[in-house]
């Protein structure tokens, strides 16, 4: 019996691991609704939620359970199936991305080395592109399946734009994998500490493309077409009510969440506390420590996030796609192609 | 050309220099703006528990005004229906009798004085016309209803609470705001 050769100690590890990334994703995604309107609140001079339990803090709760019990709308000529799926999809990919995101360092538990990372992958980032790249699945085959032609147009406009905005991520991530020379994010980490800067010294142009091109992928202001709820009549979503409209907001918002993890781990040191020489802390202090740091970092980056969306008007269809090919794809190119040579001189 | 204020600012229409173009600065400085807001007054005003102040001079929901020892001021004489522009004013007299003087100030008294609120302008020409200081108009204003019958307020809604034996209430319906307000809630 093969099967049961299995570590089962590695294979219950893991679970609860899982188990505890995701839910504490899905309390991030959910807080991250209430953080929006009061981010919102306060930059436009009011107090945002507040009514709904001490500062408001209950609201999002209010707030799911007003989607659960809102009616289910599947519509008539819809493909019911991949109605249901759209939602789903959007969600399930959502999630995927936090598998390979290096919580924290590790730690001795029983005799056994944790890691707090699901998988240490050693091709992470390609892993993170492939999946970001599936979210296009939820937005198109959700749009499709609506059977209305504003939403198949907002899911055209919405897949459109995450693809343009990959190719530039894309490139603009060759530039920092020369210098790191790894695709594993816990490699990437591990070098930030152990050497002096954090990578966005090394890369500052294509933290800038980057941190952009995640706005654009996360379907963020001024990014935010695909739903633009008043001139383009919403978006790929337009026929969906209840808590399927609530899974690809909840899933934009953990979009939001992982990706502001992704470059706090690929620019700002992952969980390396500024500061601290976490060798010299003991195993648990580290790895708290660590965590915390890892924390904070996506928490300020997730305000920048919001912060940018109620500074910024969206932006238009042709000058989003001129952003995206005629500035930031080039911008990208020439990024790699100095960051290329400065590292083969510095190299021989 | 001469300006019509002298709050008008004339337009830069200069083209954008190579880093307004490129907008990354100027996006900073819109940040630094929308940021120092974080940190300033908020506006709002948090309704139930803060209400804007009415002017004094407010004309609100209407109040049927008894005299000092607690009767109806009100003889029915109709000027204040006479008076409305929006006719929303009904009465009926009906004749005092004897034993209700301490209801009744005068001979004559309003059986029945309703006011349809979805008609009233709040003009205030009935507390103008009054001849017996009997109407006024309070601070209040009428609360959300779900039917249209109950925006017709009968002598019940409209009527001050009795100084003699609520004079706590009737203190507090001369204050008026919050008193209205929880009547009809």
């Amino acid at each position: 019996m093969n099967i049961l050769a299995l570590d089962w100690a590695f294979a219950i590890e893991k679970m609860v691991l899982i188990a505890i990334v995701i839910s504490v994703s899905l309390v991030i995604a959910m807080y991250a609704t209430y953080a929006e309107r009061k981010v919102a609140g306060f930059i436009q001079d009011r107090h945002g939620p507040n009514r709904a339990g001490p500062f408001g803090l209950l609201q999002p709760l209010a707030d799911g359970l007003k989607l659960f019990f809102k009616e289910e709308v599947i519509p008539n000529h819809s493909n019911k199936w991949l109605f249901v799926l759209g939602p789903c999809l959007a969600m399930l990919t959502a999630m995927m991305t936090s598998a390979i995101i290096p919580w924290g360092g590790t730690v001795e538990i029983g005799g056994r080395m944790i890691d707090l990372q699901i998988a240490d992958i050693n091709i992470g980032i390609l892993y993170v592109f492939g999946v970001v790249s599936m979210g296009v699945y939820g937005i198109m085959i959700g749009g499709w399946a609506s059977n209305n032609k504003f939403s198949l147009m907002a899911a055209l406009r919405g897949a459109s734009q995450a693809i343009s905005y990959e190719l530039a991520m894309g490139l603009s991530l060759i530039a920092l994998l020369m210098l790191t020379g790894s695709l594993s994010l816990k490699t990437i980490v591990e070098q930030q500490i152990s050497g002096n800067w954090w990578n966005i010294v090394y890369q500052p142009l294509g933290f800038f493309i980057f941190f952009v091109c995640a706005l654009a992928e996360c379907n963020r202001a001024p990014f935010d077409l695909p739903e633009a709820e008043s001139e383009l009549n919403m978006g790929y979503h337009q026929e969906y009510s209840s808590m399927k409209l609530g899974f690809f907001l909840f899933a934009e918002y953990i979009n939001m969440f992982i990706s502001c993890a992704i470059i706090a781990t690929l620019f700002f040191g992952g969980y390396d506390m500024p500061f601290v020489d976490e060798t010299k802390l003991s195993g648990m202090t580290a790895l708290l420590t660590g965590v915390a740091a890892l924390f904070g970092k996506t928490f300020i980056l997730i305000f920048v996030f919001m912060w940018i969306r109620w500074t910024l008007p969206r932006f238009r269809y042709d000058q989003l796609m001129n952003l995206g090919w005629k500035g930031l794809i080039p911008l990208a190119l020439l990024n790699m192609v100095v960051t290329a040579a400065i590292a083969l001189y510095t190299m021989k | 050309m001469q300006s019509l204020t002298q709050r008008a600012k004339s337009v830069d229409r200069s083209p954008l220099s190579w880093l307004e173009k490129i907008y990354v600065w100027n996006i900073f400085k819109g940040m630094l703006i929308t940021f120092s807001h974080i940190f300033k007054k908020k506006v709002t005003i948090q309704y139930p528990e803060q209400t804007r102040p009415f002017s004094p001079v407010f004309r609100g929901l209407h109040v049927l005004n008894r005299d000092e020892e607690g009767r109806e001021r009100c003889t029915a004489c109709g000027l204040c229906a006479v008076a409305c522009p929006a006719e929303a004013i009904t009465m009926e007299a009906a004749e005092r009798l004897p034993g209700e003087e301490n209801l009744y100030r005068e001979e004559k008294y309003a059986a029945r004085y309703e006011i349809n609120m979805l008609r009233c302008i709040f003009c205030g020409l009935c507390e103008e016309a009054c001849p017996k200081d009997a109407v006024y108009l309070s601070e209040t204003f009428a609360p959300a209803n779900y039917s249209r019958k109950s925006f017709i307020y009968g002598k019940p809604d409209l009527l001050i609470p009795d100084p003699v034996t609520k004079p706590e209430e009737y203190k507090e319906a001369k204050g008026l705001i919050e008193k209205k307000k929880k009547s009809k809630s």
